[in-house]
């Protein structure tokens, strides 16, 4: 197995795109020295991203924040921007393990292990979050949503390496939150997560966006969750509606970690509590 | 050596108070040696295959591929480990759960194993090894296992403990009977009964250091094995017979043990790496993987239990019957047998049964679990009194308090108790502020009894006074909670002298006489004795030798605060010698000082507790919190009451794990799915708020000190305690434990349902 230190995002490409046997990025590498131990994986070439430069670091713009690759959740949870602007990003990827796997575990290391039950996915999904994807010879931009294809499935091609995680800055009176549930209190995986991120006008709801993770092979984007709170001042007849939509939206498997009646019950009621915690966070009184 | 056993009541001055322990430093800085941390020139790597299927047959095992891997070393299947057990079924189940003989008995069963130069090679050659399996059809829920048509696992097993004896064998190892009185009339005289069953599931005892040992096996029949166990003399002993070694030649060496909690009194992998070096001629060390502590290596046993119980208006528990069936995993266990005997051993029933099945089931051989087969009773029976309770109109404590055992209430298994601490835990239960603290939306509280015993037998110690002072105490039975420093404190209390002056070791195997386990929370109980007695020997000739140092008669030196002192006639100015002062001239007055003593403690008293929980239900999806926790339990002597509550609080918190979240999931195939941390959830820090503890002592009569077991009981009570809780927070009763989200929303939907 060979360990390479690139000096930049295209560098990193051109390694990964040479190589002809199995060849892994590597970012914070929860997720990947995991599978390495448990002999998983098996690497001929690692390829180490945090060495390249400024790739550590969050940059604000007017437009909205840039989230280096190597960005760590423990620095994303301490960026008073950040916070301020989309606390239902900051707290999924606060979720994300425990204070040693914070130090290291990263948003686009979450994404591109492109499991069902990423936290952090379906957060960035309902902010608008955007992948900025460096390959051996063209830059892309992909939507978060458009990411993840399948359970370890990603639309990445063989050489394509995330750079960053763009944000946009929120619009006024926007407020997101995310939730899990979990049978501990940390060190889980989630059973079923939601994200919602909705924006107010005078009070009401003018728009939503909710996405579901854990209930489907990716995390899944429901438009009449959506619709149910679209209009509301979140009464209890719009939350009878978004839970429901959210509960018919989930298509979860019988595992371990749940049932499928569970997973679908337990996806409206925390629907339920996410919409009115970023309905508080939008400025909305309930 | 005629020491007194008896208690004696004194005044300390270092036993009840609080000291660090000896191997503190080492472990807070990582440098301690645990089971993985120990290596050898030229040693080897092992690696078990394991069975992926339920129950197969082993058709055959080609490993001719695997030994032409460059870099393997050896290759050992069960034809490496001939049966030398003579006709000891028990010990030739301890040999096939090592190593399956023609029959993989579980999802990982250990197939083969082999030995290579490095981790890679190791795990190549496991890849090489090819197994071919005649796949059988399996069990691995204890009742179905009862049932006709189940698959008959051993055709060996024929019920013990019924008349006729069965013609036919079956998966009932053995039925067990326990109680006394009449349990008809008993009912016939009740004015409420209640009746219902219970479910536990499967547990481990997640220790977090997995099972490790280094082996090195000579051509001459010398043998050494470094390895992180509960009870190295006992290893040696299985070992030895195993492998045909003669028990003096081979040296076992106790690592830091990272935990072990019954799971670690058991043999594993150790065989099987001795068998690996032996072939190799070469060290071998093996380490297990997470999955393997899970798959290969002993939980507790999942059970089923009926419970029926009668009381009188006034509260009077007037019959008890509990039909208990233990599963033991794929070889006989006496786990119903244990749990008969500890059912309704808090309390004082007149006419009171406990039957139990122990059952045989497709899955690990079952080790002993911190007060084993007690807590799945107790969750049975402590839920069916808070029922009674409910049914008769009276608090749980009192109803609790008036049935409670006493000095002289016979045990259900036959004894009649001394004194004991049940009552006293209750009362004092019934009057911490805990009781009265209030409870918010959605908050319950429970409240639970537990027993346990504890054992006593073989100890051996050594005592050494170096020439400075200092003492070097040499003991064999494993620190698994902090003994060493307990042990220490003993005998700088015996010899008057400060706990700094004493340094506790653990003996290897060749170093002392046979030691048991630390197991059966008997470590300080015998321990303890033996520490005591070795060092009132020690005191015997530091008189001595101080008589001989003034000239005066034996007769008239005493031993006081750490020094000699000539009492009587003619020397009653002589400056008394202190402890230092004889050791340093010890070299001229007949040789180093020493004490010594092996001892078969029997006597250990009996401990109970009394838990108080409140938890937190959350209505919609069935999670439960626990909001507030009190352990209160008798000790009899609290040695170092810091390793006494960390005793309390580490078996409550392990229970409330059990009580919560953790079990093994079985696929239809028979196969674990959760062989790790990840899906197996037992509890993290945040999960618990800090334990309460409040320690209360009840000697025991037959220790000098008045010292009681504690490593156990605390994690009898807290299934039941927390299933109360729930019951008082949601108006729901568990039956089933672990009481995890999906189990006790489906509950309270089914009851919401229900009207
Ligand atoms: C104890 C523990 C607890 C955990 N708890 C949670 C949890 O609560 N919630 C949760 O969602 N996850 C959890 N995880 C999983 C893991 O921590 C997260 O998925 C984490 O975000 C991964 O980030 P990383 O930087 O460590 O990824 P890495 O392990 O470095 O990489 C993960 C995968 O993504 C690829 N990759 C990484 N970065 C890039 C990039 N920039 N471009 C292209 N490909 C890339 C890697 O090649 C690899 O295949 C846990 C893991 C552990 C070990």
């Amino acid at each position: 197995m060979r360990y390479a230190t690139p000096a930049s995002a295209k560098e990193a490409a051109g390694l990964l795109s040479k190589e002809k046997g199995a060849a892994f990025l590597l970012a914070g590498g929860t997720d990947l020295l995991v599978k390495l131990k448990m002999g998983m994986v098996e690497p001929d070439l690692v390829v180490d991203i945090k060495r390249i430069p400024k790739i550590d670091e969050i940059q604000t713009s007017a437009k909205g924040f840039t989230i280096g690759a190597a960005v760590s959740g423990a620095v994303i949870g301490e960026h008073k921007g950040l916070r301020a602007a989309w606390p239902g990003v900051v707290e999924a990827a606060n979720l994300i393990g425990s204070d040693q796997i914070q130090g290291r575990a990263t948003l686009a290391g979450n994404l591109c292990n492109a499991s069902p039950a990423a936290d952090s996915v379906p957060a960035m999904i309902v902010a608008g979050a955007k992948a900025v994807i460096v390959g051996p010879n063209k830059k892309r931009t992909v939507p978060v949503e458009k990411v993840v294809e399948g359970p370890g499935k990603t639309c990445l091609t063989k050489g394509e390496v995330i750079e960053a995680i763009v944000l946009p800055k929120p619009e006024p009176r926007t407020g997101d939150a995310y939730m899990r549930f979990i049978p501990r209190t940390e060190m889980d995986i989630a059973v079923v997560g939601v994200a919602i991120s909705l924006k107010l006008e005078r009070g009401v709801v003018k728009k939503a966006k909710v996405a579901l993770g854990a209930v489907a092979p990716t995390a899944v984007v429901v438009p009449a969750a959506a619709r149910a709170l679209v209009g509301s001042k979140l009464d209890d007849a719009s939350l009878e509606k978004l839970a429901a939509a959210c509960s018919a939206a989930c298509n979860p498997i019988d595992d371990k970690r749940g049932t499928v009646e569970y997973r679908t019950r337990v996806a409206g009621v925390l629907a339920k509590r996410a919409a009115k915690l970023a309905f508080q966070r939008a400025g909305g009184a309930l | 050596m005629g020491h007194e056993q008896k208690y004696v009541d004194k005044k300390y001055e270092v036993v009840g108070t609080r000291f660090n322990r000896p191997d503190g430093i080492d472990k807070v800085t990582g440098k301690a040696r645990y089971g993985a941390d120990a290596s050898a020139p030229g040693q080897l790597v092992g690696r078990v295959l394991r069975s992926p299927h339920a129950h197969a047959q082993i058709v055959k095992i080609n490993t001719a591929k695997a030994e032409k891997l460059p870099g393997v070393k050896s290759i050992v299947t069960s034809a490496d480990l001939p049966d030398l057990t003579g006709g000891d079924q028990g010990l030739a189940d301890i040999l096939e759960n090592c190593m399956a003989r023609g029959r993989a008995l579980y999802d990982g069963h250990a197939i083969a194993a082999v030995a290579a130069v490095d981790e890679q090679t190791a795990a190549q050659a496991l890849k090489l090894i090819e197994v071919k399996y005649k796949k059988l059809p399996h069990v691995t829920d204890v009742d179905e296992a009862m049932s006709e048509s189940a698959p008959v696992i051993h055709d060996r097993i024929f019920t013990r403990g019924v008349e006729p004896k069965p013609s036919k064998p079956s998966n009932v190892a053995a039925r067990t009977q326990m109680g006394y009185g009449d349990v008809d009339a008993g009912f016939a005289e009740a004015d409420v009964i209640v009746e219902k069953t219970y479910k536990t599931e499967h547990t481990h005892q997640g220790y977090i250091e997995p099972h490790a040992c280094l082996a090195s096996v000579n051509p001459d029949g010398s043998a050494e094995l470094w390895v992180t166990t509960q009870g190295h003399f006992v290893f040696r002993n299985v070992c030895a017979s195993l492998l045909g070694l003669d028990i003096a030649k081979l040296k076992v060496t106790s690592s830091e043990i990272g935990g072990g909690f019954g799971g670690k009194t058991h043999v594993w992998g150790e065989p099987v790496a001795l068998a690996l070096s032996r072939k190799a001629n070469r060290p071998v060390k093996m380490v297990m993987g997470r999955d393997e502590v899970f798959r290969g290596t002993g939980p507790t046993s999942s059970t089923s239990i009926d419970v029926k119980m009668g009381a009188k208006k006034d509260g009077t528990i007037t019959a008890a019957v509990a039909e208990m069936r233990y599963q033991g995993g794929a070889f006989p266990g006496n786990w119903a047998m244990l749990a008969c005997m500890t059912a309704f051993a808090c309390y004082d029933i007149k006419n009171n049964k406990s039957v139990g099945w122990d059952v045989v089931v497709n899955r690990p051989k079952v080790a002993a679990y911190r007060a084993p087969s007690a807590p799945m009773a107790a969750f049975a029976v402590e839920s069916t009194i808070d029922l009674l309770a409910k049914e008769v109109g009276i608090s749980p404590i009192d109803m609790r308090l008036k049935n409670v055992a006493r000095e002289g209430t016979q045990a259900p298994y036959g004894p009649t108790y001394g004194p004991i601490g049940i009552e006293h835990t209750l009362k004092a239960v019934k009057d911490h502020p805990h009781m009265r603290a209030k409870l918010k939306k959605n908050q319950g509280r429970g409240v639970a009894c537990g027993f346990w015993f504890n054992i006593g037998g073989q100890t051996c110690t050594d005592l050494n006074i170096s020439v400075d002072g200092t003492v070097n105490l040499t003991l064999g039975t494993v620190d698994v909670g902090g003994s060493r420093s307990s042990m220490a404190m003993i005998a700088a209390e015996e010899l008057g002298i400060p706990y700094d002056q004493v340094r506790a070791n653990i003996a290897d195997t060749t170093s002392l006489g046979h030691n048991d386990m630390t197991e059966g929370s008997r470590g300080t109980f015998s321990s303890g004795m033996a520490t005591i007695f070795a060092a009132r020997d020690a005191i015997s000739v530091l008189k001595q030798r101080a008589a001989q140092m003034w000239g005066v008669p034996e007769e008239d030196v005493i031993w006081e605060n750490g020094q000699a002192i000539a009492v009587g006639e003619g020397h009653g100015n002589l400056p008394a010698l202190t402890l230092q002062e004889i050791a340093a001239k010890s070299g001229r007055t007949g040789g180093p000082i020493a004490g010594h003593n092996e001892v078969v403690a029997d006597g250990a008293g009996m401990g109970f507790a009394s838990h108080i929980c409140d938890v937190e239900v959350d209505p919609e999806t069935g999670r439960s919190s626990i909001v507030r926790y009190t352990v209160v339990q008798d000790a009899g002597k609290a040695i170092n009451p810091d390793y006494v509550e960390g005793q309390f609080q580490g078996g409550a918190t392990q229970g409330i794990g059990w009580a919560l979240n953790e079990e093994y999931i079985y696929g239809d195939d028979g196969c674990l799915q959760n062989p790790g941390f990840l899906d197996y959830r037992i509890p993290v820090c945040s999960d618990l708020p800090f334990i309460d503890t409040q320690i209360l002592e009840v000697p025991n009569p037959l220790h000098p000190y008045g010292v009681r077991g504690v490593g156990e009981t605390s994690i009898v009570p807290p299934l039941a305690a927390v299933g109360n809780a729930i019951a008082n927070a949601t108006g729901v009763r568990m039956t089933h434990a672990p009481m995890s989200p999906p189990r006790v929303l489906a509950a309270i939907d089914a009851q919401e349902n229900a009207g």
